[in-house]
């Protein structure tokens, strides 16, 4: 009786998942689908805890308040812009569970399991690549690790090795419990060789990738307990991710292979080395500046990660009400990528309250750009930048950009000249029509609402 | 290679389920925003959680005396909670900023 009443919650649970998953596709029902899906977490974590000859209670309870507490207070405190990192880090905890799980399962399993073997295997396998890689690209984001270049065919070598190491345990005919830990190993260091040599700009990519990893982890396990709740939602996020990906990679012009096998930074020496040499960037004063905003027409706004940086959100929206009551037409111009993860711009712009028909997609403002005043870029340099169209030597060729250079004047807010995280030049701030404005992105957009104000 | 096909014949259903959720993951899925990519990454990443039953059974199933299986398992319960609370809530806290947005000028 009481297994059918897991396997009944279960159900339930599952399809609390994909309802709950269903309503995240829109605005007004997305809370609502979150706290669907949380209600049916919170079902299958409950019908666990029938399951027949459960031990070690206090152990389980005390390892739970514990990482409510963490996750609770990690998640009231994060900064916006370190959402992200956040995201790639509960991913990670994720997947070493996963494999944990596998680890100590290995002791009780059957050797001569070899089907389940197999499906145990895997589990360690991603599980370990997702833990790793997670932090890894948490890192990166966090800036605490810079791009090095790691040989690729040296992480497939140690990714082979991995696999002909868990073959040989599989048909051993005898538990190995050391080697099941240097395999283990061996596929921590693939998940970091893996995100590793990846550049900055593809980080969002590689996070929906390990993210859709760790759901496979969370089916493998399912497959393994014959527990259908960790298989449906396991799979369900496994597909999630994937699609992510694909439309992610689709919105960069870029083949999911060409991201995770080629590194970013490669080859892209020679199209710097052109821009660099004599030409001159115009810069341009706040005062100049808001005279240039408060007379046009209309003006567009192209927010980017600098913008997250300096938590410029509630600046930029400022300086949007006081253009608009001047009778200035304020529109965003939010590229797919722009920031650190798809729909970053949109999060941060909606925290301020800047309203949705404000942000317009990039099909739809390329449209307008040729009929636009002025062009303001906030903190964002590769999506802008005209390389992408013209000069088949740049690493970023093909990809679709916001062409503000159509505009009549370009202003660029920047902290300095350096580069994107692409790592490249950027033509635009070279352009005659483009006029660079250099400061942290809060601080000018303050000055310029204060001269607006003034006028 | 025989245990594997094995393995597949026993495990038909399963195997079933498999492959119909992941086409219920794309078309679920497929028609989200772009407005609410990052939420619906964090979402999915909180429902990756559900790692969470399968540690609850392993820490639950663990032989008291095995010291070793009990502490990876007390690990698995608690990063696997991390991933769920914490996921849920920061997803929770990215929409919160899309409510009282309708109605507003």
């Amino acid at each position: 009786m009481i297994l059918q009443i897991i396997d009944i919650c279960y159900l339930v649970a599952v399809v609390l998942f994909i309802v709950g998953i269903k309503m995240m596709s829109h605005p007004d029902s997305a809370r609502k689908g979150n706290s669907i899906a949380l209600s049916g977490m919170i079902l299958a974590i409950l019908a666990s805890f029938l399951t027949p000859g459960l031990d070690n209670l206090a152990l389980i309870l005390i390892a739970m308040v514990l990482g409510t507490i963490g996750g609770i207070y990690s998640a009231k405190t994060v900064q916006m812009t370190a959402m992200p990192q956040l995201v790639s880090f509960f991913n990670g905890m994720g997947g070493a569970a996963a494999a944990l799980i596998g680890l100590v399962e290995y002791g009780d399993l059957p050797v001569d399991d070899i089907g389940k073997g197999a499906v145990l295997m895997s589990s360690l396998v991603i599980g370990s690549v997702s833990f790793s890689g997670s932090l890894i690209a948490m890192g990166k984001l966090q800036g605490v690790l810079k791009d090095i270049r790691i040989n690729k065919m040296l992480g497939f070598a140690v990714l082979a090795i991995a696999v002909a190491l868990a073959a040989y345990i599989l048909t051993s005919g005898e538990p190995q419990p050391i080697l099941i830990y240097v395999l283990v190993v061996l596929s921590l260091i693939y998940g970091l060789m893996f995100v590793y040599p990846i550049g900055g700009a593809d980080m969002p990519v590689v996070i929906s990738l390990l993210n859709s990893l760790t759901g496979v982890t969370a089916a493998t396990t399912g497959l393994l307990y014959d527990n259908k709740v960790m298989l449906m939602g396991g799979i369900l996020v496994g597909s999630a991710g994937i699609l992510l990906t694909l439309l992610m990679a689709k919105a960069m012009n870029r083949s999911v292979s060409n991201i995770l096998f080629t590194s970013f930074g490669a080859g892209s020496g020679t199209a710097a080395a052109g821009a660099d040499g004599d030409q001159v960037a115009k810069e341009i004063n706040a005062y100049d500046s808001s005279i240039l905003l408060a007379y046009a027409k209309r003006v567009v706004i192209v927010p980017g990660y600098g913008l997250a940086v300096a938590q410029a959100q509630h600046a930029v929206h400022d300086l949007e009400k006081i253009l608009e009551e001047k009778g200035v037409e304020v529109l965003y111009g939010i590229h797919p990528v722009a920031g650190r993860m798809p729909g970053h711009m949109n999060v941060l712009l909606a925290e301020s309250d800047v309203p949705y028909d404000k942000l317009i997609e990039m099909d739809d403002m390329n449209e307008k750009l040729p009929n636009t005043d002025v062009v303001m870029v906030i903190g964002a340099n590769d999506v802008v930048n005209p390389a992408a169209n013209d000069d088949p030597s740049s690493p970023i060729y093909g990809m679709p950009i916001l062409e503000v250079n159509k505009a009549a004047n370009v202003i660029v807010i920047k902290r300095s000249m350096s580069s994107g995280y692409a790592g490249i030049q950027n033509a635009l701030f070279f352009d005659p029509k483009t006029r660079m404005l250099f400061g942290d992105a809060k601080k000018v957009l303050n000055e310029l609402v204060a001269e607006v104000k003034n006028m | 290679m025989e245990a594997i096909i094995e393995y597949i014949s026993i495990n038909q259903q399963e195997l079933y389920i498999f492959i119909l959720a992941i086409f219920v993951g794309v078309e679920v899925i497929s028609k989200v925003p772009t407005v609410l990519h990052t939420p619906l990454m964090s979402g999915s990443n909180a429902l990756s959680g559900v790692v969470i039953v399968g540690s609850i059974i392993v820490l639950g199933k663990t032989d008291p005396a095995n010291y070793l299986a009990l502490s990876l398992g007390f690990l698995a319960v608690l990063l696997a909670t991390l991933n769920v609370v914490g996921g849920f809530a920061v997803t929770n806290r990215m929409l919160e900023m899309f409510k009282k947005k309708p109605g507003k000028k």
